[in-house]
């Protein structure tokens, strides 16, 4: 390929308070070359792309850019009140003599352009009333016909039907085509082997692997996602059930065929009593939608929640009552609030079982709180102490507090030690590991692989959506797993 | 997503139903009372309705950015001072003052709130403030009356006919029909919906929407200083006690003529119908003799509760 560059980075440093998103980057795209840009979650991706829009300036380092840039998010940012035909021509509509929008005009280009995109909706009607799927489309044949020179697209096809994901990698390609260099950032690892060209792996801010992409097989690329080398993984079958030393007791919670396209697809999963099940799984694998679909927050497409056993109607009030709690991943927005008191905050999801007409004794209150700070080692200067006070640690104590209280039977727990330190960290997952012991049923969702592999039992993974393999017992490595997530690498080892 | 198709059927219901509303009230009242359909009282109706028309007009194009002008019953009383005061100097004293002045503290209210983000509804509280106690400074609280010439050019901007309809009427109706075409036919308009709409996406696709804002505020500013210059004009004098809760008849009538009060989403002549059918309200409740004036306040409310419930029920 000849090396003519549109975009070129070189040693770019970007902090944000403190904490370094972008490590002496260095970052090249070629005149129409499809760049693949990889990373697990907080790598530095989209701090890349706003520095490269021109969003965020670094703090040190250079961009060289030639071109305009036009930028899909993974959102659909457009508005939905619009009809398509305005959406697709904001800013650039076709004018009559005296200057004016001709909208006869506007709509019958809009009609025949998307076409071209596989859209055959009224270009007249509100864009809302699309399908996101469409609506995402629109969004990308307004970037591509403002003539930009580079395109670039942030996970497009997340929130994509499989039929709508071959017309975007069409729309791709006769892009490629026309000579537009683009930046895709994605996890599918299918879509990049087919379309990319070269890729870019983000780490913890630093690019730690810049070349070719059909020279690098998925495993490595994987290693180098996660940060491991690629000496360790043996390469070998991973699907095989080992011995079941929970074999004797019946699952507690089985989720079966959880389908809500195009998130999760027949996920599957069991938890006995006393064991900790992990989902494992790159960002956007299907976890939390995994997790939320059996607590009844995720619409389904079909799928059952059998607790005990027995069904639970999908909703989140049946779902508690038949006893599962959720911690959520962003405790901030999910879960604490902040300017009540410990106490408050640990008491309120059990207020319906405390409460005797509305009435709540101070003094059940008190015993419940204290038992739990005593139990989950919070460490407070007294349980009126405002949460907001707390370190991250102990807010999440105190939120593990709050489901504990009612007493749940099945807990599940998306990402409980993130941004915590790592003290307390421990302490979170030996709070876990007790709990189990003491017969709950938990299924831990983590980024972190040595957490799964330490804390779980049982591993779950998860890829696009679909369970990838289920490791036990002596599986439970870092090479099956990894090898799971890249599950292509098996068919490469299987055939040579 | 799915609320937006009832949210298009809204829409349309409300636009037409206040256009229906009105064909009503109109044809009832033409039937009940015999004075309504005289061409004297039509006249007037639509005179009385220009001067509410051309605030409503800006208030329309701030409402759709998703903002709110409360500043513009001030404005209205402090233009037609202004005017009265300025005519002294000319016909073009008087029409320029208040255009500048009114539409200087609109421009104002739309770089504090494009620029530093605060919210429309404190910026412009306190431009009413503002405004409202400059013009009692000027006026030594309301004492001084400033008149205009009865024989003068400007006096016969606002009680100038022709075929008996007052010039106002013309002006608005020309105001209205380049609003409509500004909003719909220019990149300024499509700017305006896509600011209201989605401001977040707006400015990701390009959108100026800062500058989209203060443009809509400075608009709706210059709007009320010309409805308050055309009053004074048709009353021969800057009236000081005229234009106190003016802003919300015009908030009003705008919700009534179906622009979503939340933005994104409305129409000039839906604007023109709100405006239309508050005056054949008031209208009606004139010539029921028996009835205090006052009670055009409480039937206009309890339309206006009456459109905001429909809303909410075929949103549903």
């Amino acid at each position: 390929m000849p090396t003519d560059p549109v975009i070129e980075v070189a040693g770019v440093t970007k902090t944000f308070a403190g904490v370094r998103a972008l490590d002496d980057v260095d970052f090249t795209l070629n005149r129409g070359e499809i760049h693949a840009l990889v990373g697990e979650n907080g790598a530095g991706k989209s701090t890349l792309i706003k520095v490269l829009t021109g969003i965020h300036s670094p703090d040190s380092g250079q961009i060289r850019r030639t071109g305009r840039i036009s930028t899909i998010y993974q959102e659909v940012n457009l508005v939905p009140l619009m009809s398509v035909a305005a959406n697709l021509f904001l800013g650039r509509e076709p004018r009559n003599r005296l200057g004016l929008i001709d909208r006869a005009r506007r709509d019958a280009e809009a009609a025949e352009l998307l076409r071209g995109y596989g859209i055959t909706a009224d270009v007249r009607s509100p864009l809302g009333t699309l399908a996101v799927g469409e609506q995402q489309m629109v969004a990308l044949a307004r970037a591509v016909e403002a003539d930009a020179d580079v395109v670039i697209m942030d996970e497009p096809t997340s929130s994509l039907e499989p039929r709508e994901v071959e017309t975007l990698l069409e729309v791709v390609r006769k892009l490629h085509e026309a000579g537009i260099a683009i930046i895709y950032v994605s996890h599918r690892m299918d879509e990049l082997y087919r379309i990319c060209d070269t890729v870019t792996v983000l780490r913890d801010g630093r690019s730690v692997h810049s070349g070719p992409l059909r020279e690098l097989p998925r495993i490595e690329l994987v290693s180098l996602m996660l940060g491991r080398s690629v000496n360790e993984i043996r390469k070998h079958g991973t699907t095989a059930f080992g011995e079941d030393h929970h074999a004797d007791t019946q699952p507690v919670l089985e989720a079966l065929d959880l389908t809500s396209k195009p998130r999760i697809n027949g996920v599957n999963v069991a938890i006995r009593p006393g064991e900790v099940v992990g989902l494992a799984g790159l960002l956007g694998s299907g976890r939390t939608e995994t997790a939320k679909a059996i607590i009844g927050a995720l619409p389904l497409d079909h799928g059952t929640v059998l607790v005990a056993g027995k069904p639970v109607p999908h909703n989140v009030r049946a779902a508690t009552r038949a006893g599962i709690s959720m911690l959520a991943e962003d405790r901030k927005t999910e879960g604490i609030i902040p300017n009540l008191s410990v106490r408050e905050n640990i008491v309120l999801a059990a207020l319906p079982r405390l409460g005797r007409f509305g009435v709540i004794s101070r003094a059940k209150q008190d015993r419940i709180v204290d038992t739990f700070v005593r139990r989950l080692r919070i460490k407070v200067s007294s349980p009126e102490q405002k949460v907001a006070e707390l370190s991250g640690g102990n807010q999440q104590k105190v939120l593990l507090a709050r489901w504990l209280c009612s007493e749940p039977r099945i807990l599940l727990l998306d990402e409980p030690t993130r941004g915590i330190d790592v003290g307390a960290k421990a302490e979170v997952q030996a709070l876990i590991d007790e709990l189990a012991k003491e017969g709950l049923a938990v299924l831990l969702i983590s980024s972190e692989l040595d957490e799964l592999l330490d804390g779980a039992d049982r591993l779950v993974v998860l890829r696009d959506g679909e369970v990838a393999g289920e490791l036990e017992g002596a599986q439970l490595s870092r090479e099956h797993v990894l090898a799971a997530i890249a599950a292509e690498v098996m068919d490469d080892a299987d055939s040579h | 997503m799915t609320t937006l198709t009832a949210a298009t059927r809204t829409k349309v219901l409300q636009r037409q139903g206040a256009a229906v509303a009105l064909i009503l009230m109109v044809t009832v009242s033409w039937l009940v009372f015999p004075r309504f359909g005289s061409l004297d009282n039509l006249r007037d109706l639509a005179l009385q309705g220009s001067f509410l028309a051309v605030i409503a007009l800006g208030m329309t194009f701030v409402i759709i950015t998703g903002g709110i002008d409360l500043s513009v019953g001030s404005l209205y009383a402090l233009g037609g001072v202004l005017a009265a005061w300025g005519s002294q100097y000319g016909f073009l004293a008087a029409l320029t003052l208040p255009l500048a002045v009114c539409g200087a503290i609109g421009l104002i209210n739309g770089l504090l709130i494009a620029r530093t983000n605060m919210a429309p509804f404190i910026v412009t509280l306190a431009s009413l403030l503002f405004a409202r106690g400059l013009l009692l400074a000027i006026t030594d609280e309301g004492a001084t009356t400033y008149q205009i010439a009865p024989d003068s050019a400007f006096v016969e901007l606002g009680r100038g006919t022709v075929f008996g309809f007052g010039y106002p009427i013309f002006i608005a109706a020309a105001l209205c029909a380049l609003g409509g075409v500004v909003l719909n036919r220019t990149n300024f308009g499509q700017n305006v919906f896509a600011t209201g709409g989605a401001e977040q996406s707006a400015v990701l696709m390009g959108v100026p929407v800062a500058r989209t804002k203060i443009g809509v505020y400075t608009a709706s500013g210059t709007l009320a200083g010309l409805a308050g210059a055309l009053t004074a004009a048709y009353l021969q004098s800057g009236v000081t006690v005229i234009g106190v809760g003016t802003e919300l008849d015009a908030i009003s009538v705008v919700v009534i003529g179906g622009t979503l009060l939340t933005g994104g989403m409305g129409t000039v002549l839906g604007t023109v119908i709100g405006v239309g059918l508050i005056k054949v309200i008031q209208n009606v409740i004139n010539q029921i003799g028996t009835l205090d004036s006052n009670y055009q306040s409480v039937v206009s409310g309890v339309f206006l509760l009456i459109v905001v419930v429909l809303q909410r029920m075929l949103r549903r």
